[in-house]
């Protein structure tokens, strides 16, 4: 059994119905946009090129666009710092984006942890390492709770002392020191403790982003979930795969193909690896259950209703 | 209907289990950071923020570690703290003793600063309190020794206001001077360029966070020529003059030391003329704040004196 788990791999039927770019498209995409943003910020320190200035906490770009991070000036709000006004642009300028094309996007496109932990995912599947600690998805925004509250208790930036993510970006512009050793664990919590658990179930960064983007009109959406052969590619490959469930399986309870739990970072990987094509991006708007699901969902309903009364 | 009862019960025991959970292991990481955070608000002395940096505990709340200082700061002698150093992580800093701060005049630090961290309202260098520099081994100070040293008071920005030598006797010698490095707070910008210039192996002189090297004197404590000088003349009324202890003939007048001669007769032009002008606006006034020169001191008084003022 175990044997025949290793011998195909997921999104290998992907591969060999669509090709191997169509099976990887936004994966290489992603990447290309990780290391995109993250060359943006190292050509300045490296060959003196100053593209952007600064690092994801607040940064400025060609010395006129400024962007700042949400979560970390929320916390400096708590503190009772009122921040200038070059914070406040770029803060409010980075809150429309991701309000637009998805909060977590930033976790998925932009933030240098993804790949680590991604590298923990996939070497986890590769050595088939099962099983770990079990969190509630939820307790990240309790950890978001706990920074917004350790800033307003101790007055300091308490959750930037540890946090991976500005200290990896940071240290790979500034000076790495010993953050290595906090990304190692980061590497190695995913990769032996728990699937996925850091960026799917702690980090408070993600958790902020995941609530900026709640509404946001970009989303995957299973447009063509008739079309689904329940190989479980999807949920095997989705860094959040809670978010998969309901819009693509649950057409005859009147759900809607659009994937609108936040949580979902927009990464396209589902995209990728379905042989079907079930799923693309789209708009949260076009959400209406087919109509067969529709009638389906209200007969269910109805014949729920009478057999209650 | 009971069953519905039951699950009711154990969805709530389940979901009361879980919030419980949830803020055991929330709160056990929330402390484990919390004392973190206490213990990295402790800046070594080493370790000097950059012009228009607040007192420690506000700064650590303003500044979100973005390095944009870091970055503008033309002479490169800004860092930002890595994980393993005591220094709150990501916060910059720069030590004196390897890299001063150079002081430009228009400050692309505390400018490039998007959060205001390092106030923008300061925008005369001069007027910046990074630290606070202090003399602190006077047994290795070469000036001490009786040298003419005196680096760390030509390389100071603020040549005779921060850092002035102060002349007395070398006791040692019994005919030399001592040129004591003083620094005064008031003007001294903490920039280290003294600590960096120091020519000893290690610096003599050091620059400190502020609230490291300063006293700070009882609220309620008044200096008493200062008030004098708010007042424009004594609060004690009369105004006692001292009385030494000389041999018959002697005199004795701060400034001008010892003299033989009737009292009265070494009295300055300028001590002459304040007396002068301090009464004649305030005639009879005894009790006034300005201008209550004692009239009836034996030997002291105000009379005898402008008596002998009068053939000048």
């Amino acid at each position: 059994m175990n044997e025949n788990m290793r011998t195909k791999r997921w999104g290998q039927e992907a591969v060999e119905t669509k090709g191997w770019w169509l099976a990887h498209k936004w994966l290489v995409l992603r990447r290309v946009s990780q290391l995109g943003i993250l060359a943006a910020f190292l050509v300045g320190p490296w060959f003196g090129l100053w593209i952007v200035k600064g690092n994801l906490n607040y940064s400025l770009t060609l010395n006129t666009l400024p962007l700042a991070d949400p979560f970390i000036l929320l916390q400096s709000l708590v503190t009772g710092h009122v921040p200038e006004k070059l914070a406040l642009i770029g803060v409010a300028i980075v809150a429309v984006f991701y309000l637009l094309v998805g909060g977590r996007v930033y976790c998925s496109w932009v933030c240098p942890v993804n790949p680590v932990t991604d590298a923990a995912g996939w070497l986890r599947d590769r050595l088939g390492i099962k099983g770990g600690a079990h969190v509630s998805r939820n307790a990240r925004y309790w950890i978001l709770a706990l920074t917004l509250l350790l800033a307003g208790i101790t007055g300091t930036l308490a959750w930037e002392l540890v946090n991976p993510v500005s200290m990896l970006h940071r240290g790979l512009i500034f000076g790495l020191g010993s953050a290595w050793m906090v990304v190692l664990a980061v590497f190695a919590f995913d990769l032996f403790v728990m699937n996925r658990g850091w960026c799917g179930y702690l980090c408070p960064v993600g958790a902020c982003y995941a609530l900026i983007g709640k509404a946001s009109p970009l989303r995957v959406t299973a447009v063509k979930r008739e079309a689904c052969n329940d190989c479980m590619d999807c949920f095997a490959i989705c860094p959040e795969p809670l978010v998969i469930k309901a819009p693509l399986k649950d057409a005859t309870k009147g759900v809607g193909p659009v994937i609108l739990a936040s949580e979902c970072t927009n990464c396209g990987r589902c995209i990728d690896v379905c042989s079907k094509d079930v799923f693309s991006f789209g708009s949260r708007f076009n959400n209406a259950a087919s109509m067969a699901g529709v009638a389906r969902a209200a007969s269910k309903r109805s014949t729920q209703v009478g057999s209650a009364s | 209907m009971d069953s519905a009862k039951k699950s009711v019960l154990a969805a709530r025991r389940q979901f009361l289990l879980d919030a419980a959970r949830m803020a055991g292991g929330v709160g056990v990481l929330g402390l484990g950071v919390g004392l973190h955070a206490k213990q990295a608000k402790a800046l070594p002395p080493a370790a000097i923020r950059p012009p228009g940096a607040g007192p420690e505990q506000d700064f650590l709340g303003a500044c979100i570690r973005c390095g944009m200082c870091v970055r503008d700061c033309p002479y490169n002698i800004l860092f930002l703290a890595r994980p393993e150093q005591p220094i709150a992580t990501g916060s910059p800093y720069f030590v004196a003793r390897t890299g001063p701060c150079e002081m430009c005049e228009d400050i692309p630090c505390v400018k490039a600063c998007p959060t205001g961290a390092l106030d923008h309202k300061l925008t005369d260098i001069a007027k910046s309190k990074m630290g606070l520099a202090v003399l602190v081994d006077k047994e290795t100070c070469l000036n001490f020794l009786g040298l003419r040293c005196d680096v760390c008071y030509r390389v100071c920005p603020l040549i005779d206001k921060a850092i002035t030598l102060d002349l007395r006797h070398n006791e040692r010698t019994g005919k030399h001077t001592i040129f004591e490095p003083v620094v005064h707070s008031d003007q001294c910008t903490g920039c280290g360029k003294c600590e960096k210039a120091c020519v000893l192996e290690v610096a003599a002189i050091k620059v400190y966070p502020v609230k490291l090297a300063k006293g700070e004197l009882g609220s309620h404590y008044r200096i008493g020529w200062e008030e004098k000088q708010k007042a424009g003349g004594s609060l004690v009324a009369p105004e006692v003059e001292h009385q030494y202890n000389l041999p018959e003939g002697m005199r004795y007048e701060h400034g001008k030391g010892l003299s033989s001669g009737p009292p009265g007769t070494m009295a300055t032009p300028e001590a002459g003329v304040d007396s002068l002008r301090s009464v004649v606006p305030n005639p009879g006034k005894n009790a006034a704040p300005a201008g209550n020169i004692p009239q009836n001191i034996p030997g002291g008084g105000l009379s005898s004196r402008m008596s002998d003022d009068a053939p000048r």
